[in-house]
């Protein structure tokens, strides 16, 4: 085998790898930049991912069959914003330590998807799930078609997101407010900002982004559910946030590279190169702590009140 | 915002509010019309920010009433106190460092939210017209955290305008400004006063005295008198401030010069950035004396307090205190050999805000026998340890369990002095100690340190205030680009001398022939 044609199996496999972690990242980014990490993430992710399974197949054998996909992709969607709403009642209206709410968050996502699964399916079973859609002309442009133009309409939808959530997070009055929020609160508080609506609204969106993620990984990579599907994607993707340096072309920079790795691991094992796959796990981890020990000019362009739940009367 | 009548009254009655344990506002009424300025004076804790935040609807009052323009209002948030012309500068700026100046301001000015799309180019026109017609200069693509500090202050003032605000409020502006900064606000608002309404909240009653016209002065959240600055002078201001006449003590200069305590040469220590910021500076303390150390701040006097404290590398040079070099040694082994230190940000080097009074007080000896035993510690060693400085020191808390971090600026102040000198060291070192801290705790603090070195302790101040090194010490060293430039007794040192001389001009021989020469805003704070 040639070695552009092992560099082009590597990318073909490494963009879908990569959507469900950007999908989860960009949506997280909007978590932390108003300045709340969500470590739910991942249960976030459990449940989208069953609910994105479950629709479309209890609705395989009725008249809307044709839409199962789409309804489970909104299924995904609703559960995962009615979750980060949750979320922001327990950490910013009660204002309870969010490390704490997030890991509780994940473990109920987790075990109730598991559990609902258990009880509606049993077994192995699988679902249709979304078919590729190749883009006409540009699919066939030799190298680039095969690697970006091939996939299915959530893997466009999520590279299309990145200069989506840049031009909302820079270019909008939301996107603004988010940052503020996150950063100074107070000071977005005297300018007639209301804190917690803002954290509320992008607790909401980032779960609904976690909630999409989620049924990525069973309607179009793995065609079915099982509990481990997610495998801890979520507490990567908050990785990847850190690593992006909060903006939306950092994380797809991160998302690739993992996945890039990742792919480089299994097509190893194809080939027949022992490779240990813990290593590639660990991969993103050892990037962020690089990135976060070096990186330490860049401070200045985070959310400096992340993790701090805000107090309008609190003296100090 | 809505379309409301340009505001050219405020009033408040019987406005009280309560925090827990603490009665912030008792009762207050106040009044300010447009054209006026209204000096709000009072020592730290006297509520005099809590009703501020009671005007800008960030706290809600137990009881009391607003009322604008005749007309009674409620505010929910400062977006509705804006919407009525009233904005307000906080003492800790409220802007996001990492927007620039424009986005900062567009997050207030709900005109340019439009769906999908932020009018950032109408912020920044917006930014020039206000900063042109006050002469107040911003550039309004700057980040925030590009600019210094009296940058800032002119980007809040613009921000407050843009907003709308036509009743301007002020929380202690000058507190983290130059002496030059200071002079160059202060002009600026004589020339905006006329235009606007002004509440200037300060305990700096010479800044008072130069910009206001009325005078209201809280003491424990109520209002204790009103009345016409010109008809007042400053030392009538703060008798009633404090509740008793204030004359800050001076140094008699009449105790024995002891032996050289501490001894520094040629040192050397680099800056945040990376750049020498102490270029070879040289000094003596001698026991029993207060050595003062003016300069203009940025001149080193923070890396030489914390390359004496043993916070930041030397790299090169001595420190000789009591025989042993002390350059480079960890912060126990220099708290050991008896140097005390008062630092320049009291609320995170000072103290743990969030651990009790108590607590504070043992911070650097909870190790002590005194204090531990069995690696337990001792409650009531440490309990009657805080009640008896307490009392000695006259902290004002609601009990030794209190939190630290809520206490006034002064009270942690006390805390910090307390015990550094209970600890009974050779010498101490005191950094901006009053800073941002009312005149009573500012008497007392210079009395204890009198007090300290009528003992025989050696005590290096480093202020920005003149009239506190001129007051205190019995040897001025001026401090500038990290060298001293010269050190002289405090009986020959002046104003004007000392202003030429932090300016970094050669010093001259008599200091009635250089008043021409002194650059504007150096000589007087």
């Amino acid at each position: 085998m040639s070695a552009g044609l092992m560099i082009y199996n590597v990318l073909c496999l490494a963009v879908p790898f990569s959507v469900a972690l950007l999908l989860a990242a960009l949506g997280e980014n909007f978590n932390q930049r108003a300045g709340v990490f969500n470590l739910g993430c991942d249960g976030i992710m459990c449940m989208g991912a069953f609910l994105g399974f479950m629709v479309p197949f209890s609705l395989k054998a009725t008249p809307w069959a044709a839409y199962g996909n789409l309804l489970g992709i909104g299924a995904a969607l609703a559960v995962g914003a009615a979750m980060g709403v949750v979320f922001a009642l327990v950490t910013v209206t009660f204002r309870a330590s969010q490390g704490i709410a997030g890991i509780g968050l994940q473990m109920l996502g987790w075990g109730l998807a598991g559990t609902l699964f258990r009880h509606f399916v049993g077994g192995v079973t699988g679902v249709e799930g979304m078919a590729a859609i190749a883009i006409p002309g540009l699919s066939k442009v030799p190298f680039l078609g095969g690697v970006l133009f091939n996939h299915n309409a959530l893997t466009y939808t999520a590279l299309l997101l990145v200069p989506a959530c840049w031009f909302l997070l820079y270019k909008t009055p939301w996107g603004l407010k988010v940052r503020a929020v996150g950063t100074h609160p107070r000071a977005a508080d005297t300018m007639g900002i209301h804190v917690d609506l803002i954290r509320y609204q992008a607790l909401m969106l980032g779960g609904a982004m976690a909630g999409l993620a989620g049924a990525y990984l069973s309607l179009c990579q793995a065609k079915m559910f099982s509990d481990d599907l997610v495998a801890g994607r979520g507490f990567i993707a908050v990785a990847l946030v850190y690593f992006g340096r909060w903006s939306p072309l950092g994380i797809l920079g991160g998302a690739l590279l993992f996945s890039i790795a990742q792919s480089f691991q299994l097509s190893m094992q194809v080939w027949g190169i022992k490779f240990p796959y813990e290593f590639a796990v660990m991969l993103p981890y050892v990037l962020v702590i690089v990135v976060l020990a070096l990186a330490r000019k860049a401070r200045q362009l985070g959310p400096t009140d992340l993790g701090k739940p805000y107090n309008r009367e609190m003296r100090f | 915002m809505t379309a409301l009548e340009p505001i050219s009254e405020l009033k408040l009655e019987g406005i009280t509010k309560r925090f827990p344990g603490v009665l912030a506002c008792d009762g207050i009424s106040l009044q300010v019309r447009r054209g006026e300025v209204l000096a709000l004076v009072g020592e730290n804790g006297a509520g005099k920010t809590t009703l501020m935040n009671i005007i800008m609807g960030l706290y809600r009052p137990d009881s009391g009433t607003i009322h604008v323009n005749g007309e009674e209002v409620h505010f929910h948030s400062p977006g509705d106190a804006y919407a009525r012309g009233i904005g307000m500068v906080h003492q800790h700026f409220m802007l996001v460092p990492n927007m620039t100046v424009a986005e900062n301001l567009a997050l207030g000015l709900k005109e340019l939210h439009h769906f999908m799309n932020l009018d950032i180019k109408g912020a920044a026109k917006r930014i020039r017209e206000v900063s042109e017609r006050y002469e107040l200069p911003v550039n309004p693509d700057a980040y925030i955290w590009q600019l210094s500090v009296g940058e800032q202050q002119r980007v809040e003032l613009v921000k407050t305008l843009c907003l709308g605000a036509r009743l301007l409020i002020l929380d202690e502006p000058t507190s983290a400004l130059t002496p030059q900064e200071t002079d160059d606000l202060i002009v600026r608002l004589q020339r905006m006063a006329s235009e606007l309404a002004i509440i200037f909240i300060s305990h700096k009653l010479n800044e008072v005295k130069a910009l206001s016209d009325r005078v209201s002065i809280l003491r424990h959240g109520a209002v204790v008198f009103n009345g016409q600055t010109a008809n007042h002078e400053p030392s009538e201001l703060a008798a009633l401030m404090t509740g008793h006449d204030v004359v800050l003590p001076r140094n008699e200069g009449s105790s024995i010069q002891g032996e050289p305590l501490l001894s520094v040469q040629n040192l050397c220590v680099r800056g945040d950035r990376g750049n020498l910021v102490l270029d070879g500076l040289s000094l003596e303390l001698r026991a029993g004396e207060v050595l003062g150390m003016a300069g203009v701040s940025g001149n080193g006097q923070r890396e030489f307090a914390d390359a004496l404290a043993g916070l930041r590398p030397v790299e090169s040079g001595q420190i000789l205190f009591g025989g042993k070099d002390l350059a480079n040694r960890t912060p126990r082994e220099i708290i050991h050999a008896g140097m005390g230190y008062v630092p320049e940000d009291r609320q995170t080097e000072g103290i743990v805000p969030s651990f009790s009074v108590k607590d504070n007080l043992i911070l650097k000896d909870f190790a002590e026998p005194r204090f531990s035993k069995m690696a337990f510690l001792r409650k009531k060693e440490i309990d009657s340890n805080a009640e008896a400085l307490k009392e000695r020191f006259d902290i004002r808390c609601p009990s030794t369990s209190t939190a630290t971090g809520s206490l006034s600026g002064g009270n942690i102040q006390k805390v910090i002095l307390a015990r550094e000198i209970s600890r009974g060291p050779k010498a101490l070192v005191a950094v901006y100690p009053t800073r941002g801290i009312d005149m009573g705790a500012q008497e007392f603090i210079h009395e204890q340190l009198l007090a300290r070195r009528r003992e025989g302790i050696g005590i290096l101040l480093i202020s920005e205030e003149l009239e506190e090194v001129m007051n205190l010490s019995d040897r001025i060293a001026v401090i500038y680009k990290g060298k001293i430039l010269k050190v002289l007794p405090a009986v020959e040192a002046t104003r004007e001398r000392l202003g030429i001389l932090m300016a970094g001009l050669a010093d001259p021989d008599t200091p009635g022939d250089a008043q021409a020469e002194v650059p504007a805003g150096v000589a007087h704070e």
